[in-house]
């Protein structure tokens, strides 16, 4: 459509001939669109015509059974996967579906996996610091300094997952809990658009799980922050607006209360009360 | 949050990312200060045992001796190249023989260029084994090996553009993990094989040899072996300096990084695949550099050097010193190499066996190395009494 509308202005010719350094455009509000997306693997159809649209500085949460296609988003979003059918968009000028995995990092788009993974050798602190959005070409890390910038900048973002006392601490002996704020940080550090948590409370405590919810309200507004999770009570704690996935396509999209009233989700997804905890 | 004893900073060399210049960076660190505190000390030692002490003291180190330190030292800087590549980056490369051997290679061709008409047919051009094949005039890529700045470019060069163009196939595909060693092996196990041909032009199963002059300094003399020595030993310790102001940089905490968790540092935005072969290339540089030096101080390459058993020994000697350290390379090849000469003077039968037996005990008893030895004890000090770094290594 955009790319139609661009043909017909005629103040400027083939503006989707300019190089996509352009900075991410959210003027028209979404800051994410996936349209018609499917997915196949030798047939079986892990996403099916999905639509979805994130809006600039939301915080979503999607839901879903297994086998939903949940992380199959992600993948797509991210690079890893490529798409059958369908576009995705972010902002309103960049196709996600020509850019390769780190183009997209680099655009700011950042995930947490549902697996912690820091790296373990490294100190919190370098953790972070290897996190920052910078250039990342090989001759200006080789020769990179720490200057008092980038110092504070770690700080920041160590002030907000609450990791101070442990800056210099190899990662590797950080709690789960710990772990996986400090990889959240590592995505702040990138000062992503729109952040891509998966599963950010799977195992956690209940005090931790608590912090975490603070954390990621805390971050919405400022960006965008898609949360997929299977914890119920965590979800009705963060989220304003959840979608229902099944089967590789939205079922349901709405607020907490909304959702859990639809016969259709009641039905494959929270109807199955005794599932749940699996 | 919870308080274990955390209150210490990181046992980590670097607490903090410093905010110097890279290459300066590693002469603030206590490692580096030891380590080439205590080479320099043995290259002063022995130079003023060889020179000054006369012949018939108990203490003088002969010419045989000098040289025997020297072809240990290209060793020790063949191991810190590997070291580099498998400590920081996590690639187990069993085919670093391969660079040493073509950096041995350039410098065996410009040492048999060296000899001129002297050798044993006197033709003025050619190198013996050519004529013997009755050849008539040289391969082009013999050409410019009788000037020394080209020799000693391509000692770089080849075996950096090799590990360019391997690397650059290989990471491209993502060939990690045991695959890589695996065609690393092959690598080195093929140009063995092709050695070996004499139609190859390099002197074939008895390589190059009969050398005489390098930068026209007599060969045989004492002064050229203990210049050699001298040599190698700046040699190391200048790469030394350039692979730790490498892993101390953002650069080489990428390449830790990349070594623990691959896919999760692509996600962060670093083209993963040119990191790995920018660090392969240095390190197939330094591999080639440390085969120069060690031609001319034994005198002979030919393709046994290619060995894939060479290459896993180098892995051993690193692996015996303590990974990710680099001057556990450096000791560990040295150790390794003073146990054989010994052993395969003694008892030539049993090294193999030695060395087996070395590497079981070291892995049994001594996961990290040697290195790991000494750090562990530098640890126990520093926390008996927090202010006394200075007493172990």
């Amino acid at each position: 459509m955009s790319l139609l509308q661009s043909l017909k202005a005629r103040d400027r010719v083939f503006d989707f001939m300019a190089p996509d350094a352009s900075p991410v455009d959210v003027r028209h509000g979404p800051i994410l669109y996936m349209e018609d997306v499917t997915v196949s693997f030798d047939g079986f159809k892990a996403i099916n015509n999905l639509n979805l649209t994130i809006d600039d500085g939301e915080l979503r949460c999607i839901i879903g059974p297994n086998g939903a296609g949940k992380t199959t988003m992600m993948d797509i979003i991210t690079g890893k996967t490529r798409p059958t059918e369908g576009s995705v968009w972010f902002g309103s000028r960049h196709n996600l579906l020509h850019m390769n995995e780190p183009e997209i990092a680099s655009l700011g788009i950042g995930r947490k996996f549902q697996k912690p993974t820091v790296f373990e050798a490294l100190s919190v602190f370098e953790n972070l610091e290897l996190a920052m959005a910078t250039d990342k070409r090989i001759l200006p890390t080789l020769t990179a300094r720490m200057t008092g910038e980038i110092k504070d900048r770690i700080d920041e973002v160590l002030q907000t997952i609450g990791l101070v006392p442990l800056r210099y601490q190899p990662a590797g002996i950080l709690s789960h809990g710990q772990k996986q704020w400090l990889e959240i940080g590592m995505l702040l550090m990138q000062r992503p658009r729109l952040l891509l948590v998966d599963e950010p409370v799977a195992g956690m405590t209940e005090q931790e799980m608590e912090r975490t919810a603070e954390l990621l309200t805390g971050l919405a507004g400022k960006q965008s922050v898609v949360v997929v999770e299977h914890d119920m009570g965590f979800v009705r704690s963060i989220a304003r607006k959840v979608t229902v996935l099944h089967q590789g396509s939205v079922l349901a999209e709405g607020s907490m209360d909304q959702v859990s009233s639809d016969p259709n989700v009641v039905e494959v997804y929270l109807g199955a009360d005794d599932e749940e905890a699996a | 949050m919870m308080t274990r004893s955390f209150s210490k900073p990181s046992l980590s060399t670097t607490p903090s990312p410093s905010s110097q210049f890279w290459l300066t960076r590693p002469f603030g660190e206590r490692a580096t200060q030891i380590f080439l505190g205590v080479l320099l000390a043995a290259l002063l030692l022995v130079t003023v045992l060889h020179t000054v002490v006369p012949q018939g003291s108990p203490l003088h180190v002969n010419a045989y001796t000098v040289n025997l330190f020297g072809k240990y030292l290209s060793y020790a800087l063949l191991a810190v190249a590997v070291d580099l590549v498998w400590g920081y980056l996590g690639i187990l490369s069993l085919g670093h023989g391969a660079f040493f051997a073509i950096g041995g290679y350039a410098m065996g061709m410009y040492l048999m260029r060296q000899i001129g008409d002297r050798g044993t047919y006197g033709h003025p051009e050619l190198p013996d084994f050519m004529v013997f094949l009755s050849w008539d005039s040289l391969p082009w890529y013999w050409q410019g090996f009788d000037m020394a700045w080209f020799s000693f470019a391509m000692v770089l060069l080849a075996p950096g553009l090799l590990a360019l163009v391997f690397g650059f196939l290989a990471f491209r595909s993502r060939v990690t993990g045991v695959y890589l060693s695996i065609i690393t092996q092959a690598l080195t196990f093929a140009l063995m094989l092709a050695f070996f041909r004499n139609e190859m032009g390099f002197g074939g199963n008895n390589g190059l040899t009969d050398f005489r002059e390098i930068l026209g300094f007599n060969l045989r003399s004492n002064d050229t072996r203990l210049g050699l020595f001298l040599a190698t030993g700046v040699a190391l310790a200048l790469s030394y300096i350039l692979c730790r102001a490498i892993v101390s940089s953002k650069l080489g905490r990428v390449c830790v990084a990349t070594r623990d968790a691959e896919a999760r540092t692509r996600f962060i935005g670093y083209r993963v695949e040119r990191f790995q072969l920018f660090v392969f290339v240095v390190s197939a540089m330094i591999a080639g550099l440390a085969g120069a030096l060690y031609v001319p101080q034994v005198g002979i390459i030919n393709p046994s050097e290619f060995s894939p058993l060479f290459s896993i020994e180098i892995v051993l000697w690193v692996a015996l010193g303590g990974r990710a350290t680099l001057y556990g390379a450096v000791i560990g090849a040295i150790l390794v190499n003073y146990a054989k000469t010994i052993f395969t003077g003694v008892m030539p039968d049993a090294w193999l066996f030695a060395l087996g037996a070395m590497f079981v005990l070291v892995t049994v008893f001594l996961p990290k190395g040697v290195a790991g030895l000494l750090r562990k004890r530098r640890r126990a000090a520093t926390s008996d009494s927090a202010g006394t770094q200075e007493a172990i290594v």
